[in-house]
This record gives structure tokens, sequence and C-alpha cells, in this order.
């Protein structure tokens, strides 16, 4: 029997223009549309199939807004089994310091815990620090940036992929924390009987001082960091142009090589 | 006052179909269509997802939902492909439909757990070479003999009959005649690769260029007598209610590419430059994206309307032709007004707007002519 808990978030749709709010900075959540992030879909999908391969439970945990019960749904019409979701005005702005506080505390609030899997980044944030800060806070074994994850009896081991270490095989006994990457499985959709299900599955909910936090720990105006200012992305600038008298092929190469691409 | 909203199920499976389609079909459809090629790693995914298994029990491995259900998963699919569509609607509603209406508890458990997951497809064969809406016209027959069918004839245009996963096609063929001297028609069930029956060649067709399309022929086919659908006899009431319901379907497919018109004009709109100005900022434009709107808002009311008469189980026969006809007006209209905005580019194969221009024509045609629906609703008032 394997428990296993599945940090989520709701994310704006990369598809669509997402913008920061003119008045504290913090994300848009009107402007764009919102879903469970990509990344996180696989950090279902991975728990998930662990689950079909042999006993255990999947709780999916959100920190988020009221309206991220719709992410919370995404996940459980998949196939997870129920889910925490941790909703407070107080943590609007919060930052991932905080923000992991809260998770940590959330998780210790659940059942003997064997795994904890989440995305090794958001894709809208994109800090990639709150795995790694929630496995320190719960003294967890850290096994991040895993593109394969193997559970075999009370041992979890993951094949780490970075861009400047290649790849590294983990292994660490359970309980531990396991960040994936992108790379990690295709999710599955959900299906309608799935769909249906979810409505049915067991949702509770906390706030910060049910989880034994202070408001004034967490929220904008307690976070390490602020933003100053925002401006859109300039416009793309054009290539540079690699005209070919003889000697374009090692040019390229030695563009790709300044750029560290190759 | 009526809720034109969708309830959450329906509208969470709304979403997880627009996600596929956006995600899983988009990228790889016109390339299919291109070389004609029957996408069966689509097929596959879908049949992963439930979606051939959506209107039908658990017990058979469906997924407990309804014919509604399927409409708003056909009109998502629709809005990136028709082919796609197509492929799922003829399965479920004319492949697995009439097994799980008509069929025995034995027939049910034969075919449908598989026609739900999608491994396999099932056919439905009416229309015949020499005659489409009058199907009462069927030509091909079959004749009890030694505890056998013997069926002879041919049928034309059937959708997924000639897939590697076809399991087989339902046939509507004379059997008999009726006390009053017309014909005695029925159903039978004719697996793929029985001895005698043949699958022609795949049409070449105008559009739906990823959908499987056949002609069958029948040479002495013979098949245990238990593989009759339904009641003797039955067959021609069978069918007509087959299709009421699977007008509806098609309305939710024309409303998809009507709906898919409006979402490619209105990102081309916003890009295409002339005369200094985006596009859209001319009111000739606004007005044609506005019509689009409006033909696909109106027909998906008409289906929505068709479909919520169906699930309560009233007579909808009228309801249903009116969905058809106005979603394949709005469909026919909407693509050619999208490629008449997309100018040159509507014109080539590379953007959905033409394949959708090509796709149109069908909805006008399949499942009873628009001509066949004007019919209906005249003779359902009294005319």
């Amino acid at each position: 029997m394997t428990n296993i808990v599945v940090l989520v978030k709701q994310v704006p749709d990369t598809y669509s223009e997402r913008k920061l709010t003119e008045t504290d900075h913090t994300l848009d959540r009107e402007s764009a549309d919102a879903v469970l992030d990509e990344i996180n879909e696989r950090a279902v999908e991975e728990a998930l199939k662990i689950k079909e391969a042999g006993e255990g439970e999947v709780t999916v945990l959100c920190v988020g807004p009221d309206r991220a019960t719709d992410a919370i749904r995404k996940a459980l019409s998949m196939g997870a089994d129920k889910a925490v979701h941790v909703s407070d005005e107080a943590l609007h702005g919060s930052d991932l310091v905080a923000t992991s506080r809260v998770i940590a505390a959330a998780i210790g609030k659940l059942d003997s815990v064997d795994l904890v899997i989440a995305g090794n980044e958001a894709s809208d944030g994109r800090g990639g620090a709150v795995p790694a800060v929630v496995a320190e806070l719960l003294g967890l074994p850290q096994l991040t940036h895993a593109h394969h994850l193997a559970v075999e009896g009370s041992t979890v081991k993951v094949d780490r992929e970075t861009a400047d270490e290649g790849i590294t095989h983990l292994e660490a006994n359970l309980p531990a924390l396991v960040s994936v990457t992108e790379k990690i499985n295709e999710p599955r959709y959900p299906s309608f009987k799935g769909i249906m299900a979810a409505k049915k599955k067991p949702v509770e909910t906390y706030t910060v001082a049910d989880l034994g936090i202070d408001a004034g720990e967490v929220g904008l105006t307690n976070a390490w960091s602020a933003v100053q200012s925002a401006s859109p992305k300039p416009p793309r600038q054009a290539g540079e142009r690699v005209e070919d008298d003889g000697e374009g092929g090692t040019k390229i190469a030695e563009y790709l090589v300044g750029q560290k691409l190759v | 006052m009526i809720d034109f909203r969708l309830d959450s199920d329906y509208e969470d499976l709304r979403k997880t179909v627009e996600d596929f389609a956006r995600s899983e079909v988009a990228p790889v459809i016109g390339e299919y269509y291109e070389h004609e090629r029957f996408p069966y790693d689509l097929v596959a995914q879908m049949g992963r997802m439930g979606l051939f298994g959506l209107p039908f029990p658990e017990s058979y491995g469906g997924m407990g939902g309804d014919y509604f259900a399927l409409c708003v998963a056909l009109e998502e699919l629709a809005r990136v492909d028709s082919s796609v569509a197509i492929t799922l609607e003829a399965g479920v509603s004319l492949g697995a439909m009439p097994i799980y209406r008509f069929g025995t508890d034995e027939q049910r458990r034969q075919w449908l757990p598989r026609l739900c997951s999608g491994e396999m497809l099932g056919a439905f064969g009416l229309t015949e070479p020499g005659g489409g809406s009058d199907a009462g016209a069927t030509v091909t027959s079959a004749t009890a003999r030694d505890g056998e069918w013997v069926i002879n004839g041919s049928k034309a245009f059937i959708t997924n009959s000639g897939t590697d996963i076809t399991g087989f096609v339902t046939v509507t063929a004379v059997t008999g005649t009726k006390a009053g001297g017309g014909k005695e028609i029925s159903t039978i069930i004719v697996p793929s690769g029985t001895p005698g029956f043949t699958v022609d060649a795949k049409y070449s067709k105008v559009g739906w260029n990823c959908s499987d399309t056949h002609g069958l022929a029948f040479s002495d086919v013979r098949v245990p007598e238990e593989n009759l659908l339904g009641t003797r006899g039955k067959g021609y009431n069978q069918f007509l209610s087959i299709l009421d319901e699977g007008r509806i379907a098609i309305a939710a497919i024309g409303v998809g590419l009507a709906q898919g018109c409006v979402d490619e004009c209105l990102r081309y709109v916003a890009e295409r430059e002339a005369f200094g100005h985006k596009i859209g900022d001319f009111q000739a434009i606004q007005f044609k994206v506005a019509d689009m709107e409006s033909r696909t808002h109106t027909a998906r009311l008409a289906y929505y309307a068709a479909a919520s008469k169906m699930l309560r189980g009233e007579p909808f026969k009228r309801e249903a032709a009116i969905a058809k006809l106005t979603s394949s007006n709005a469909a026919m209209d909407n693509a050619r007004e999208a490629t008449q905005i997309f100018g040159g580019y509507g014109f080539m194969n590379e953007f959905p707007v033409g394949r959708f221009y090509r796709d149109a024509k069908i909805l006008e045609v399949g499942e009873g002519t628009s001509e066949v629906q004007r019919m209906l609703i005249a003779r359902d008032l009294g005319l």
C-alpha cells in the first residue's frame, strides 16, 4: 500500500495571454483561462501508474484560491482518490517559501504519507524550488528533476536529468519526495466515467489557521521578494543571418557552441 | 426559465475533448487528410478516453453517460476535424447503438465491450448503390436456409466498414414479403471476413478524407440464423429510429465545423493586415464573422433542444430534423464565408478552413438530405 500525495497547482493556460495585475504585480487570474499545470498532470499520471501497478491511494494537494477546485476536479477525474485544498485570502501573493510551508503543514495533516510527487516547476512562476523546500521542511529525501520513477518495495528509484549534469541515478528509502519533469510520461485524458466519479470524491478544505500557521507569515506583504515593475516581453528580434560562403557549416556550429546549444 | 448552460459533467467532458482535439488532433490531422489515411492512433486514444462508450452502461464497458454527452464530444472534435468526428459518430451511433438497442443480451456481450473501448468498429450497411433516401427500396436480400441467412446484394458509402479494426457490418436486407405485399426488411450482423463478403476499395471523396468509406458486396454470404438483430421484419423501423438519433449527432458535427470556422477566422482577422489595418477592423469582415457566430449559436440551441426532448423520452423527430437542417446550413455558409475571409489562403489545403469547406458539403446529404429533413418537418406539421 503506497500512500502518494501529488502537489498540484492551477495556472493560467499557456495558450492564453498571461499578465500580471497593475495593482500589486501578482498574477492576473481573470485575464487567462485557468488549467491544471501540465507538469502536474504528469505528476498525477505517475502517481496513478504506481497505484495501478500495485496498491495505494492518491491524494492531490492544492494551495490556491477557491476556483482552483477546477484543477483539483481534473486530477480527481483522471483517477486520484481524494483531495486537500488549502484556500485562504491571506495566501494571496505568497512567495515560494511561505507556499512551501503551507504545503508541508498540509502534508503533515495526512496519515502515513509514503511518497510526495510534484512537478519540477510550474508553468507560471517557474521558480522550481517548492519541491526542494517542502522536502527540507518535512525532512524527506529529495529526488528532483526525475524523468523516470520506480517504486520497489520501500525504496524509490529515479533517473534525474538536468541540462548541466546529464543523467544521475538516485535511490532513497520511502518516505521521500520526487519532482518530475515534462518528459516522464504522457498523461491520460479523463474519461466521462472519471469525470462523473470525481464529483463524489472527498475534498477537504483548510485555511492557514487550520494548519496552525499565522496569517502574518504568509501573503504578499510577508514575501521575501517583491515585483517592482513588469513589462511585456519585447517583440522577437530578427535572427542572425549566416551567408554560406563555403564556411556556413562552421559558422553555424560556432554559433551553436557559443550559445551552449551543442 | 430554461438554463442553457451545460451541467458540470458535460462541461468537464467538453473541456477534455476540446483539449484532446487541440493538443492531439490538430497537429497531425492535416497530414492524415492529405494522404487520406485512417487515423488509427487517434481512434485508439479516443477509445482509451472512453468516447466510444459514452452513451452505454458500464455493464457493457460503457461510460454510463448519454447520447447528449456523445453530441458534446462530437461538436468539440468537429471544431478541429470532421473526419475524426464522423468516425466516432458512426462507430457509436451506427455501429454500436443498433446492437445495444436491438440486440440480445448475448449479442451485446459479444460485441459491445470491444466497441465501447474503441478496439473494434462496427458499421451500418443501409444505403445501396440504387437508393439512399428511399431506404425502403432495399434490394439486398437474405434468405433463411438450413439455420443460416444467405445474403446477396451490395451496399454503398458505408462508414468504418473497411478498417483493420472493423468487426462487423449490420446489414439491412429483404427477408420476405409482408402480408400487405410490401417488403419485409430485417437487420443481420455480418462479421468482417465472412466468405463472400467483400469490401471494395475506398472511395475517393471530396471531403471527410480520413474517414473510412467503402462499397460492400455480398455474394452468397452465409451467417448463422442467430445473427438476426432485433425482430424479423422490424428492420425498417429500427433504422428509422437510429437515423432520427443520428441526425442530432450529425447536427452536433455541423455546429462544431461552424464553430471551427469562427475560431479560425477570429485568429486570422486579428493578424492579417490589408490597407494598413488588421482586416478585423473592417466592418465588412466584422459582419461576416458576426453572422457566422449567430448561425453557429442558433444551430447549437437547435441540437441541444432536440437532444433534450430525446433524453426526456418525448417524440423528437421534428426537432432532430430542424437541428440537422439548421446545422448543415450553418456549416456550409460558415465554411464559404471563412474561406472567403482567408482569401487565397482559404484555397490552400494547409489551412483548416479549406478542409472545413470540403467537409461541410456532406452534412447536407448524410443521415438524410436537407430535402428529406424538410419533408420530415412538413409531415410532422400535418402537411
